[in-house]
């Protein structure tokens, strides 16, 4: 088995306003080696690169959470969890060429095959919702949102309060393992707060997540132990990231008409 | 209606085990309501394959938890039914499919486990040994079987290891979440069900479920099974 340290072209993009993922840290790269086909086959230096992901820092040290999520647990949930998906999607793809050459939301999109989804689907879905996890994150964070996201908030919840029950709401009474969501609804036009279940995500019917939590028990056990409700807490309270999700409802309006469409008048 | 197997006493007492002691007490208003059941040993019993911390946290605040909540929608439930409220009984099924199977589940899973002492991972004798041996080859592959299926369940659920009733054979199935074994086929039996949401071994194991899956083995308790395969197929 060869490894080969390559300069990373990096083809995993991830659609984020600031960042054009290349100039993100990726770690672990490693090219699945095509030789050893059989007895006559020479084994040659460089294979054909299709596609691969790595796994992607968090934007923050892994003890920059203390003390609302540790770095002992970032340090199994993101270099364990998150890594042992990475390393299970490259592994199937390794087998399975009809899949190269995605981005990974083009990935998921398409391995969620209308819910019916394809054995890929569940590693690639998680590398995307952890990766969008630790971005809606921040040392710091909570408080609240401001301005023009604060009103659209306003406008379709009623009142920050109200949100923000409904999402403690949903995180709690999500059944088994799961995600719930901050999402603009691309149809409706209008924010929602939706539960999701395993690796589901909303991007595979088309809207879009503007912040996420994680409730699968891995994401807090080692330090709420049973009490997700102090963890749902915590993650309102002091780590979610208003400001990526501002960036994310500004991106977002490129593509959903939020108010009146502004048609310049001749 | 389907309901009416869940509330009656005779029917849980039979799919969970419990004798007398067990966690059923009947309210003023004629609802019973259910309470957590003992554990036939120590907390620390079954270490090193659980660890007590695990047993503990997974007994008193886990399966506590479906109990409470569990308690809660039957009684939101009987004040549906008695205004005749469609809308809110149905609304009211998914919390009693997951915090009753909850209930029901790890019921059965604390019968499934015993101290080493107390024969914890003593192979099964009789009928059932012969059962699986004649079904799966050996306990060996039993035993593999259901750790791959155990491993490669995604997110939360159980696996089991049952005997359909009807067609007198064993089977090794999956549930997700916190459905009961019932849920994949009426006339199935669970005999052993092993609990793989993260809860159930992430203090010890973390993300190595297959390491858990591996050691629970010692602390099987196959004279429970065999007890109950005996009575679905004398």
């Amino acid at each position: 088995m060869g490894s080969f340290s390559l300069h990373a072209s990096c083809l995993a993009k991830h659609n984020l306003p600031w960042s054009n993922g290349c100039s993100q840290n990726l770690n672990s790269l490693r090219i699945p080696a095509l030789q050893q086909r059989g007895p006559g086959f020479l084994s040659r230096k460089a294979s054909k690169i299709l596609a691969f992901y790595g796994l992607k820092s968090p934007p923050y040290a892994l003890d920059a959470l203390e003390p609302y999520m540790s770095k002992r647990l970032l340090e199994t949930h993101w270099g364990e969890h998150h890594h042992g998906y990475v390393e299970g999607l490259n592994k199937q793809l390794e087998k399975n060429d009809i899949l190269y050459s995605y981005t990974l939301d083009e990935l998921v999109k398409v391995t969620y095959n209308n819910g019916n989804p394809l054995p890929e689907f569940n590693n690639a879905a998680q590398v995307w919702n952890h990766d969008f996890f630790w971005e809606s994150m921040q040392p710091g964070g909570g408080g609240m949102p401001e301005l023009g996201l604060l009103q659209q908030i306003e406008k379709d919840f009623g009142s920050f309060t109200n949100f923000k029950e409904k999402f403690i709401e949903a995180s709690l009474s999500l059944f088994g393992s799961g995600w719930v969501w901050l999402v603009l609804k691309r149809q409706e036009k209008r924010l929602e707060v939706v539960k999701t279940s395993n690796a589901v995500n909303p991007i595979a019917w088309d809207d879009i997540p503007l912040m996420s939590l994680d409730t699968w028990e891995h994401a807090y056990y080692q330090d709420y132990k049973h009490d997700r409700g102090k963890y749902v807490n915590a993650f309102m309270n002091h780590l979610v990231s208003w400001h990526v999700v501002t960036a994310r409802i500004i991106r977002a309006e490129a593509f959903v008409n939020l108010g009146e469409p502004k048609i310049p008048v001749a | 209606m389907a309901l009416r197997p869940l509330l009656t006493r005779r029917t849980l007492a039979s799919a969970s085990g419990f004798s007398s002691n067990g966690g059923i007490t009947t309210s003023f208003r004629g609802l019973q309501t259910f309470s957590l059941p003992d554990l036939p040993y120590d907390y620390g019993a079954l270490q090193p394959a659980i660890s007590g911390e695990i047993m503990q946290l997974h007994h008193q605040k886990h399966h506590q938890a479906y109990i409470t909540n569990y308690n809660k929608a039957l009684e939101q439930l009987h004040d549906a039914m008695s205004k005749g409220d469609a809308p809110a009984v149905v609304k009211l099924q998914s919390a009693i499919k997951f915090n009753g199977g909850g209930h029901v589940n790890h019921s059965i899973f604390w019968k499934n486990l015993a101290p080493i002492q107390g024969g914890g991972g003593e192979p099964p004798k009789g009928s059932l040994g012969w059962a699986i041996d004649n079904h799966f080859g050996s306990l060996d592959a039993l035993v593999q079987k259901m750790n791959a299926e155990g491993a490669a369940l995604q997110g939360s659920g159980w696996v089991w290891l049952g005997v359909d009733k009807e067609l007198k054979k064993l089977v090794v199935e999956t549930t997700s979440n916190q459905d009961p074994l019932v849920t994949k086929g009426p006339s199935l039996v669970p005999l052993i069900g092993i609990d793989v949401w993260e809860h159930a071994y992430y203090l010890q194991y973390k993300n190595v479920r297959p390491d858990y899956l591996k050691n629970i083995w010692k602390v099987i308790n196959w004279k429970y099974a065999s007890e109950l395969y005996g009575k679905e197929c004398p």
